[in-house]
């Protein structure tokens, strides 16, 4: 492409008839057929779009989409986004333009936390919801590790929804998120104390919570 | 969180066989979750996965069906589910299960329900409808948890026609006792309020109690609705201005609880939150704006701290200041912080600071300027998104000057990354722009390698995405006036409007063919623009109506004179007649593929050999036969000897010029072969008539691009481009230092920038033209000479010294003859013509770029570097005693000015008198001078009064924005009497580190019996009036030097003399020219030391290193200020340029 090369654009229709003769074109009537679809032209605009969380093999961790998509858009978005994100260098931008969105993300250990963000909104910010939900993690699992988000995801879910809600900051006060999360989680206690009794009993429902109150103990 | 143990997936088998161990506890490799996870990892093969998930999923479908699981096993079950979802498996017959457990299951199991329904189901889901009785339910449940899970459910999914059945419960919320209620009921209302707004207007007055509720968390939830609401409609909340104010004082005063800190930073996202409240509030609101100034500043002032947190608050500070109604003491403090984030080594901050600059450029683009290098550095950045910003900065500050530069970036950028699909909105956008301002003076190539851009594509959808919105933006534009497009930029549309306009399957090509054809009838459009349009009305007309259409366009321009026009609407006749040959002619899709030109004209053997074989000359080229020629010569006739070879080199003269440029051109104006022979033979009566002829041959054979056109437009060589221009020579002269290359790089893109700033900085209307400049008549010869040649040659400085003291020191009126004397209009002509060369930027500018070695592509760099702050800019003065005279001070009797310098100052560095203007008043003279003293520079500015009477309520003022000016003339000026001096004590340090600044100067006095007047008068500082040498030892520099953050690193040229090392000599000779204390130097390497004097006793050091590589200059500067090392850089590269 760089170099120019003489093609007559202004071609008169008699002068590509010469060219043209004996020249069969047919393969590129099909050129056009893949059609375009936009994925976000429809949608109204979230601060946040999704959250995605993936480990440095690929493998998605958790996934929260806050615009309405089908499964074969989030598909395909993620396959691409973590394609992309996963082929940057260390050093590079933590920002990222994709489509009409900024991504934004960064990499704590082995997973990949990545936010897609409006073009117009704050990246820094959104670095920083990131941290504050690793540290919500940290401070939940005590020194989390891809292990216990892999395991107990539906935990991981639960502290992501008390911190942010339909893509806003719901409750930006740690205290406030993990104290929400403990109530919970105490009730959901009680109800396996109740289990106990009935000797109906799944091994991690005991050990889960009782991680929790250690949670409790130390603050 | 650097603290995270990295636990990869290879140690988990090994952690799941330690059963019973601590860190595996929260594993639960025993549950079928576990064991499904352990499953997955030990496989090899994504084929493996596939078959594992299937039977796991085949599993979960039966167990869910069976009516025997529970609700506790169903539980589990969904967690699995989830899973395989998550993995990109299906599991959509789970979906109506999670529906029931989160139904029927008790609080434990109804967490995961409800979990599984957010993650699983959309908005428009059917199956959603299931859930609102539910979610009645457990609103109305007397468990908080029931509520909140509801309450979370519902503000993430909900259908939207199914609000109000719960709308009266959510509302009932806002007065929940408890916070977290009340909070996810605000959130709900905000998500309702976004998909359907409508449905919540009648509660606007609770959110106002929200925004009032005494709980932080509450009350930061509303802002989430009132920004939307606010977004939408300001003028409506106008009164909450204060509120929001308030707010944001008690936030940033560390008003709110600790437990909102993030980072010990109070509140930050509520901050930010508040911030963009009040830019909606703000904009173009004076008023408004108003009540918010107080708080914006203390935001600014109190986010220091170097935390990611702080910049996000700062860059939504700055937004908010560019936002709202502009007051200049905040926009200066924002811009100021702009150049932190620009600077800084950070590369996320970095980014932030050149998307700030984006923003703010489009109010006033003269804030890119000192970020120059910056930004040229960052459009070579390794990181394309950093490299794309940047292009977006500067397509924001295209202008007719630098349009060609900038374009030539975007090209570059974009066969980078040609499919990307997320530069094609800014390229296409820009081209727009460019085109509209930039197109009939751009290279001729730009638009060809632009369309070769939307051509070359293959079969991309965002190839076909980029001419779609080519194609709509140029409908568009067609659509409004037409009249000012350049022609160039017509013909750009008009071909891809040809081309891909049946790529838009809605659009009525009979729609185009009106616009293109209202395109023809315009007065204005050239000739060579209407064959493009009746070029592409060819490809386009393909309806009845078109065809209609065509017709008509055909009759009228099948008449017409010009031969190519004829010739396009006989052919557009034909064709939109004949539909079967168009379609061969003109195939719909991809015309312009692989077209291929075979220049060896091969087809033409056979006919060459019949020729031949029927005893035609062989062919010979021009080049062959005027060799013959001249070897033949002695036996040719004369005329034929003298016409022939002449009428050849002319024609080749012609091809040079056409062949070396057309093969790039899109232009048809190549021209026709009789140019070059008409001009060089205007009446000649022995060449061959060639008038008319068209050319088809060309020294490369067939020139199949080439039409003739008669009166075809400019000819490309004479397109006032202004990298073609003559007067700017070429690639030859440049350089070869990349650094130079960046600067020269600046220079063509901030062009249109520092011309337009000069005219600001100096305030005045317009710099005074050239031409006003006027020799003294009379026969002072050498005075006249010396103020209207401002060059530094020290031959005139000398003659200037010897007439200095001539003027000063004689003590005779005008008994010396014309020459020495001078009358007052005379003085005030000749302070009026030193004011104007130096004041004339461009005159500057040459100066400038003769001095730094004669490169003429040079000149350009320095003319814009310079323009913006340089107006009275003497390199050498501080060299050359006194190299302007003091033209007022003829009177005899009088001493030279310097005598009345303070006796504590006499002893120190000075630099010799300025005048000042005093064109108002001739019997009034001001001049200054600058005394470099150890703390500070001091200013003077000697008064002399040339009148007998004497001057009352004198006062001076000394403004400028960037320094900081104290005055220590011990007893304020009162009045100056007849025939006497009086000085002014100024001492000036630097706020901040800048090239140059211009110090603005009102002396109001007022005569007996006269009115109060005034005498406008500017100075210019450099930076180098202001550094001092630092002392410091090798080991100090050390420390200081590791622990400065901002650096900067170029290259300069070596200065050369016979009897010292180029370092030594380059090292003196900036010493000597900047005051920098040289600290050590070690072989090839030198180190450097200065300050920049800055308020009372304090200094900002800058820290040089320099050494030599490759016959330049490697300098690398450190300082812990951001902006002195670059303009420091400045000043060592103008001094060794000088040198």
């Amino acid at each position: 492409m760089c170099q120019p090369i003489k093609i007559d654009l202004t071609a008169s229709p008699a002068e590509r008839l010469a060219h043209f003769t004996g020249w069969d074109c047919t393969f590129l009537k099909n050129r056009f057929e893949s059609t375009i679809h936009s994925v976000f032209e429809s949608t109204i605009k979230l601060k946040m779009q999704f959250m995605l969380l993936f480990s440095r093999q690929g493998k998605l961790r958790l996934q929260k989409w806050y615009v309405p998509l089908s499964d074969k858009e989030r598909k395909k978005i993620s396959r691409d986004l973590v394609q992309t994100i996963l082929a940057r260098k260390p050093k590079m931008c933590s920002f990222l333009e994709w489509r009409d969105l900024k991504i934004v993300y960064k990499r704590y250990a082995s997973l990949y936390f990545c936010c897609a963000v409006e073009d117009q909104d704050n990246e820094l910010i959104t670095l920083e919801i990131i941290h504050r939900y690793v540290e919500l993690l940290d401070k939940y699992f005590g020194s989390v590790c891809e292990l216990d988000i892999i395991f107990n995801f539906e935990k991981a879910y639960f502290i992501l929804d008390e911190f942010l809600l339909g893509g806003e900051a719901q409750e930006t006060s740690k205290k406030n998120v993990l104290k929400a999360i403990e109530q919970a989680d105490l009730l959901q206690e009680k109800n396996v104390l109740k289990a106990i009794e009935q000797a109906d009993l799944l091994q991690e429902e005991a050990e889960a919570p009782r991680s929790v109150l250690e949670e409790i103990g130390l603050t | 969180m650097s603290d995270v143990v990295e636990k990869t997936l290879s140690a988990l088998p090994s952690l799941l066989s330690l059963d019973s161990q601590a860190g595996a506890g929260k594993l639960s490799p025993s549950s079928k979750l576990g064991n499904l996870i352990k499953g997955i990892t030990e496989l090899t093969s994504k084929h493996e996965e596939e078959k594992l998930i299937k039977k796991e999923l085949a599993a979960i479908k039966e167990q869910v069906a069976s009516p025997n699981t529970s609700m506790r096993q169903m539980k589990e079950i969904m967690v699995r589910a989830i899973y395989c979802e998550m993995l990109g498996y299906q599991a959509s017959f789970s979906y109506i299960h999670a529906i029931k457990l989160a139904q029927q299951g008790s609080v434990l199991e109804k967490r995961v329900g409800y979990l599984a329904v957010s993650l699983f189901l959309n908005e428009t889901d059917e199956f959603l409808l299931l859930l609102v009785n539910t979610v009645l339910k457990d609103l109305q449940s007397t468990n908080l948890i029931d509520v909140c899970m509801a309450l979370t459910v519902v503000s993430q999914v909900f259908p939207r026609d199914m609000i109000p059945a719960i709308l009266p419960v959510v509302e009932e919320k806002l007065t929940h006792p408890k916070e977290i209620i009340r909070r996810k009921a605000v959130l709900a209302l905000y998500k309702f309020y976004l998909i359907a707004p409508n449905q919540v207007q009648h509660i606007h007055s609770k959110f106002r109690k929200a925004l009032c509720d005494k709980d932080p968390g509450v009350m930061a939830a509303s802002l989430h609705i009132y920004l939307q609401l606010i977004k939408e409609s300001p003028e409506s909340y106008k009164d909450l201005t204060v509120s929001m104010v308030t707010i944001l004082g008690q936030v940033v005063g560390g008003k709110l609880p600790m437990d909102f800190n993030y980072h010990s930073i109070p509140a930050p996202w509520l901050q930010i939150q508040l911030l963009r409240i009040l830019a909606y509030l703000g904009k173009e609101d004076q008023g408004t704006s108003e009540l918010m100034y107080d708080v914006l500043e203390d935001s600014l002032r109190r986010a220091e701290m170097n935390h990611n947190m702080t910049y996000a608050i700062l860059f939504e500070c700055v937004k908010t200041i560019f936002t709202v109604h502009p007051k200049a003491q905040l926009l200066e403090k924002a811009a100021e912080c702009i150049g932190n984030f620009v600077l800084s080594p950070k590369i996320n901050l970095k980014y932030l600071g050149l998307k700030a600059l984006t923003y703010v450029v489009q109010q006033d683009a003269n804030l890119a300027l000192p970020h120059q290098m910056t930004i040229i550095e960052c459009l070579d950045h390794s990181d394309i998104i950093i490299k794309r910003e940047t292009l977006e900065l500067l397509f924001r500050i295209t202008n007719a000057q630098n349009v060609t530069v900038i374009v030539e970036k975007m090209l570059e950028f974009l066969r980078m990354t040609s499919d990307d699909y997320s530069t094609i909105d800014l390229v296409g956008k820009t081209m727009n722009s460019v085109f509209s301002l930039g197109g009939d003076v751009m290279q001729p190539d730009i638009p060809n390698n632009f369309l070769r851009l939307l051509a070359d594509g293959v079969d991309s959808v965002e190839d076909r995405r980029m001419r779609l919105f080519a194609v709509d933006s140029y409908v568009s534009l067609l659509q409004g006036e037409t009249a000012q497009l350049p022609q160039r930029f017509l013909q750009v549309i008009s071909w891809v409007l040809g081309e891909y306009s049946h790529l838009r399957e809605e659009q009525d090509s009979g729609t185009i063919m009106r616009l293109l054809a209202r395109l023809l009838d315009q007065r204005n459009t050239s000739t060579e623009t209407r064959s493009w349009v009746l070029g592409a009305m060819t490809k386009l007309c393909s309806n009845p109506v078109s065809v209609a259409l065509a017709r008509d366009v055909c009759e009228r321009y099948s008449g017409s004179l010009n031969t190519v026009l004829r010739q396009r609407a006989q052919e557009l006749m034909i064709l939109s007649q004949d539909t079967e040959l168009r379609a061969r002619v003109l195939p719909a899709e991809g015309r312009l593929e692989h077209l291929e030109v075979d220049s060896s004209l091969s087809f033409l053997d056979g006919y060459v050999s019949e020729a031949l074989a029927a005893g035609a000359a062989p062919y010979k080229s021009p080049h062959q036969r005027q060799e013959d020629l001249a070897q033949e010569k002695a036996l040719t006739l004369e005329p034929y000897g003298l016409s022939l070879p002449v009428s050849l080199s002319s024609c080749s003269v012609t091809d040079r010029l056409t062949d070396g440029l057309s093969p790039t051109l899109l232009s048809m104006s190549s021209g026709l072969s009789g140019n070059g022979t008409e001009l060089s033979h205007g009446g000649g009566s022995t060449t061959l008539k060639l008038d008319g002829v068209k050319r088809v041959w060309g020294k490369e054979g067939y020139l199949a691009q080439q039409q003739s056109v008669e009166d075809a437009p400019t000819p490309p060589v004479q397109l006032p481009s202004p990298l073609l221009s003559p007067q700017r020579p070429p690639s030859q002269t440049q350089t070869p230092e990349p650094d130079q290359e960046k600067q020269q790089l600046a220079s063509s893109l901030f062009v249109g920038l520092g011309s337009h700033n000069s005219v600001c900085l100096m305030g005045r209307a317009e710099p005074a033209p050239q031409h006003f400049r006027r020799k003294p008549r009379g026969g002072s010869s050498g005075a006249s000479e010396r103020s209207s040649d401002s060059s530094h040659s020290s031959r005139s400085a000398a003659v200037d010294n010897l007439l200095l003291s001539n003027l000063l020191d004689s003590t005779t009126v005008a008994s010396e003859g014309g020459a020495t004397t001078t009358t007052p209009q005379q003085t005030s002509q000749r302070t009026l013509d030193h004011t104007t060369s130096n004041g004339s930027p461009h005159v500057e500018g040459k100066e400038e770029g003769v001095a730094a070695g004669g490169s003429l592509s040079l000149i350009r760099g320095m003319v814009a570097v310079v323009l913006p702050t340089h107006t009275e800019t003497d390199p050498q003065s501080d060299l050359h005693p006194a190299p302007h005279p003091a033209p007022a001070l003829e009177r005899p009797g009088d001493l030279p000015l310097t005598s009345h310098l303070p006796a504590e100052l006499s002893g120190l560095a000075r630099s010799e008198l300025t005048p000042l203007c005093s064109d108002q008043d001739p019997s009034l003279a001001l001049s200054a001078c600058r005394v470099y003293k150890e703390d500070a520079l001091v200013v003077l500015v000697f008064i002399v009064n040339n009148t007998n009477s004497t001057l009352h309520q004198m006062a001076l003022q000394l403004t400028c924005k960037e320094l900081e000016i104290s005055c220590i003339s011990g007893s304020p000026l009162k009045e100056v009497k007849g025939h006497s001096v009086s000085v002014c004590l100024h001492t000036v340090v630097m706020k901040r580190a800048s090239v140059q600044v211009e110090l603005a100067g009102l002396l109001s006095y007022q005569r007996p019996l006269g009115q109060p007047q005034a005498a406008q008068f500017s100075l210019s500082l450099s930076l180098k009036h202001f550094i001092r040498p630092l002392t410091v030892s090798t080991g100090e520099y050390g420390k200081m030097w590791l622990s400065f953050s901002h650096d900067l690193k170029q290259n300069l040229r070596l200065v050369t003399t016979e009897h010292q090392e180029p370092l030594t000599a380059t090292l003196d000779a900036l010493k000597s020219k900047l005051h920098l204390h040289i600290v050590d130097i070690i072989g090839s390497e030198g180190i450097v030391a200065c300050r920049l004097l800055q308020g009372e006793g304090h200094g900002q050091p800058c820290l040089l290193h320099c050494r030599v590589h490759a016959n330049t200059l490697a300098v690398w500067l450190r300082s812990p200020v951001p902006e002195l090392p670059d303009s420091l850089l400045y000043h060592c590269q103008k001094a060794l340029t000088e040198t």
